[in-house]
C-alpha cells in the first residue's frame, strides 16, 4: 500500500517500477533497487535513446505503459548526474 | 531462484481456494489455453511481497464480481518455470512481468495488468482494474 515500506532497510521505492530521466535524454524504465552516491541502481531495465530509437519518447513510454517493459538491460546503474527526475511507471504521462 | 515449496504454498492456496486452477506444466498450460474458447483468466503468482501481496487479495475480490471469466488459472513465476514460460507465450506483445493477470478471449489477449499497476496500489484499486474488464468482456 501507499507509503508502506515492505522490504525493510530499503526506500519506498525499491521493488517499484520507475522511469528515470536521463540529464542525456535517454530514459530508463525498470524496477528501482536503490539509490546510493553513485547513482540510481535499476533491474530489468528498458533503455530509449532520441539518437538511436524511432519512436518519440512519448509513444515509446505509452507502449512501455500499455505492453509492458520491454527489457534489454537485466541491472543496469544510471550515474547520479544523470539521473534527472524520478516517477513511477504507472504515474507518467 | 526457486523457493522452498514450504515457503510458498501459502501463496499457492491463496489462489487455488478462490477456485483458480494451477497449471504446473507446459502440458497443463496448452490443455488449458491452447485452442480455447470463451474467457479465461490466467494470474502469474509471484512471491513479491510488495506487489502479490497485494494482488492475491485483489484478485480474491475481483472474484466475487458477476460477471467473471469462464476459466481461472494461475502459474508461479520462479516456481513454475516452464509452465510460467509457456503460458507467457499465449500473451503475445504483452512482456512479461509477475505479478500479472492476463484476460484472454477466444485466445487473445483482451486485457492485461502489469506489475506496475499493481506496486503500491491497495487491493480495491487492482480489483477495479480487473471487473472493468470482466465487465467488457465477459459479459
Amino acid at each position: 500500500m501507499s507509503g508502506h515500506v515492505f522490504h525493510p532497510g530499503h526506500d519506498d521505492l525499491h521493488g517499484v517500477t520507475v522511469v528515470v530521466t536521463g540529464a542525456s535524454g535517454r530514459t530508463y524504465v525498470g524496477r528501482w533497487h536503490e539509490r546510493d552516491a553513485r547513482g540510481v541502481t535499476m533491474h530489468d531495465v528498458a533503455i530509449h535513446d532520441p539518437a538511436t530509437d524511432e519512436s518519440p519518447r512519448a509513444d515509446w513510454l505509452a507502449r512501455q505503459r500499455r505492453f509492458g517493459v520491454a527489457v534489454v538491460a537485466k541491472f543496469l546503474m544510471v550515474p547520479v548526474d544523470e539521473a534527472a527526475d524520478v516517477r513511477r511507471l504507472a504515474d507518467a504521462g | 531462484m526457486a523457493y522452498a515449496e514450504l515457503m510458498i504454498r501459502p501463496m499457492r492456496q491463496e489462489v487455488t481456494r478462490l477456485g483458480v486452477t494451477e497449471l504446473h506444466s507446459v502440458e497443463d498450460v496448452d490443455a488449458a489455453l491452447g485452442n480455447m474458447e470463451g474467457t479465461a483468466l490466467v494470474f502469474v503468482n509471484s512471491v513479491c511481497g510488495c506487489a502479490a501481496g497485494m494482488a492475491r487479495p485483489a484478485l480474491a475480490r475481483a472474484l466475487r464480481h458477476d460477471p467473471r471469466p469462464d476459466k481461472l488459472y494461475s502459474v508461479f513465476a520462479g516456481q513454475d518455470l516452464e509452465a510460467t514460460a509457456r503460458a507467457r507465450s499465449y500473451f503475445g506483445e504483452y512482456q512479461p512481468s509477475s505479478p500479472s493477470v492476463a484476460l484472454l478471449k477466444d485466445g487473445e489477449v483482451v486485457s492485461f495488468v502489469h506489475r506496475h499497476q499493481i506496486e503500491g496500489r491497495h487491493p480495491d484499486q487492482i480489483a477495479a482494474l480487473l471487473t472493468e474488464a470482466f465487465d467488457i468482456h465477459c459479459g
